[in-house]
Order: structure tokens, then C-alpha cells, then sequence
């Protein structure tokens, strides 16, 4: 099954949605949750993966402008979306369905910006019980990164998966520390070595 | 063949029906919401077993002719009322979505 997965990024990322990606892996839903993110002008994103011996729990954080009540309400709803193209968005709605159908669920947090400028944004909390049978695999966390800093480079990301005892960390203000503030972290030689050193912090 | 009519050939219960004259045109079958999200065609009968809200959603972007639930699945009431907004059929059948598949091939 695996090795069928499909997961083309068919457009520039920030432009439109990734919408010919099957999530038959958590790592292409991440795609979809941080593009929420940046279409709220965010320009740091905090992805953290959490893994124990039962469960995996999904955080992206934000610094975007947030949420109403309103809206947060309406985000878990198929047929809510910001884009003006589609009457429905699928992100959340198919985060929240595959963290259910293992027990699981997830939380929403959201400040906005008109109410707290310094302390604005949203975090989507995912829990998942990894060993219900459709707990759906984590993939590549790798890629989804690569994909993400191609995609979006102008924004900075933080990176944390705790596994067990173990964590795999990157944070891209570090680099920008040792690029150079005008470092294009959408350049294939930067993108080849973040993969090369996530690769070997996995290893 | 109109839903009118694969509903009456196959024996299916009608949970929601909107345009039950509009033509069946081919035959879906998948679970993952995402997967079928991108491959179904338009004007298809989707046969599924996913039995939430988000099978609304995902029938209204592919433009599926009519969903049938298999096994007997019964849709959420969320699922219902989405269907009934958004102008879905929502059908089912007792039998596997093989069955259910191959009754629709006979009548294509």
C-alpha cells in the first residue's frame, strides 16, 4: 500500500492548496494544516510530533492572525473554507476524522491578532492512538519539511519530534543565524543539506 | 440509467434524494476521503463505507451522481443533514461494495 502512496505537489505551494495529495500519511496532512497557517500571513510555524508507546500527538503552532469564535467554530465543518474557489476545505475536517477513528481528537486554540498583537495565533492539537488499526502512518517527516521550506521559505520553522527518548530538532532561525539574513532557504543546496541532516538525526 | 432508476434495479434505501433523474455516469468505490477527494469521476455512483459528515463534502466536490453506502452503513445524522443542504443522494445497500459495484456494472 505504501509503496503506491501518491503525494504530488501539484502547485506553488503558497498559491494553492496541495489538493491532488491522498493522506494515506499524517506527514501530507501537515502540508495541508500549515498552509492554514500561512494564508494567515504566520511567519513562524512550531511543528512538534510526539510519540510514545501508545500515542502520537500532532502540534502546529502559529503566529498568524488567528481565529474568531466564529470562525474556529466553523473550521471543523467539510464545508468551511477561506478560499473563495471551493465552498468546502478539507484540512481540519480530515485531521480531525483521522485522529477519531483512532480514539483520538483534536483541540484548537486560537488568539487573534486585533485582540493581542504580541500573542497572536493558532495551534491545532492532534491525539492519536497509534495501535488502533487505522491509526494512519506518520510518513515522511522529512519531505514534508523539504516541501514546506521549498514551498514557503520566507517563513521560519521549528521542527521537534520527540520519539521515545529521542528528539530530532530543526530550526530554521538557526540557520537564517549562520546563512545570513538573506539566506533563500528554498535553495536546493540548503534544502540538500537540511534533508541530509534530518536524515542524520533520525538515523 | 438515472439514480431513479439504479435505486429501483438494485433495491436501494434512499436516505436523501435532491435530483433522482440525474444520470449515473460510471461507478466509484473508495474509503479514503482524500484519495477519493482527487479520482472520482464526475457523475459517478460513489460506493463507500465512510459514514460522516466529511462524505458530503467530498461528493459535492467530485460532483459524485449519488453516494451508496455499503454493508448496510448507516449515514451519521450530520452526514444526513449535509446531504439534504447541499443537495446529495445519499443511498445504501446491504450487500459488499463489490456486489453493490458489480450491480451497477450489470446495468451500465
Amino acid at each position: 500500500m505504501r509503496r503506491h502512496r501518491k503525494a504530488t505537489v501539484t502547485c506553488s505551494f503558497a498559491e494553492e492548496l496541495i489538493y491532488d495529495i491522498a493522506v494515506k500519511e499524517l506527514s501530507l496532512n501537515i502540508l495541508d494544516i500549515v498552509q492554514n497557517s500561512i494564508a494567515a500571513e504566520a511567519d513562524l510555524v512550531e511543528i512538534t510530533v510526539t510519540e510514545s508507546e501508545e500515542a502520537l500527538i500532532l502540534s502546529v503552532k502559529d503566529n498568524g492572525y488567528g481565529m474568531s469564535e466564529e470562525i474556529l467554530a466553523a473550521v471543523q465543518s467539510p464545508f468551511f473554507t477561506t478560499r473563495t474557489t471551493r465552498r468546502v476545505g478539507m484540512g481540519i475536517p480530515l485531521l480531525k476524522l483521522e485522529a477519531e477513528q483512532t480514539g483520538g481528537g483534536i483541540d484548537i486554540v486560537s488568539r487573534q491578532r486585533n485582540v493581542c498583537p504580541d500573542c497572536c495565533g493558532t495551534e491545532i492539537v492532534a491525539r492519536f492512538n497509534i495501535n488502533h488499526i487505522d491509526f494512519t502512518p506518520l510518513g515522511d517527516m522529512i519531505a514534508t519539511i523539504v516541501t514546506l521550506m521549498q514551498g514557503a521559505p520566507e517563513v521560519d520553522y521549528v521542527f521537534t519530534h520527540i520519539k521515545h527518548d529521542r528528539s530530532i530538532v530543526l530550526d530554521t532561525r538557526d540557520m537564517r543565524l549562520i546563512l545570513g539574513e538573506d539566506a533563500n532557504l528554498s535553495d536546493p543546496m540548503v534544502l540538500q543539506w537540511v534533508k541530509g541532516m534530518l536524515m542524520e538525526q533520525y538515523a | 440509467m438515472t439514480v431513479s432508476q439504479l435505486i429501483n434495479r438494485l433495491g436501494l434505501t434512499v436516505y436523501t434524494s435532491h435530483d433522482r433523474e440525474r444520470n449515473v455516469i460510471g461507478c466509484y468505490v473508495g474509503d479514503l476521503l482524500s484519495w477519493v477527494m482527487g479520482h472520482a469521476p464526475k457523475g459517478c455512483a460513489w460506493v463507500t463505507i465512510m459514514s460522516n459528515i466529511n462524505v458530503a463534502a467530498v461528493a459535492e466536490l467530485t460532483d459524485a451522481s449519488c453516494v451508496i453506502l455499503a454493508e448496510g452503513v448507516v449515514p451519521d445524522d450530520d452526514l444526513i443533514d449535509a446531504a439534504k443542504r447541499h443537495g446529495i443522494n445519499i443511498l445504501s445497500s446491504d450487500k459488499t461494495a463489490f456486489a453493490v459495484c458489480e450491480g451497477i456494472a450489470k446495468q451500465l
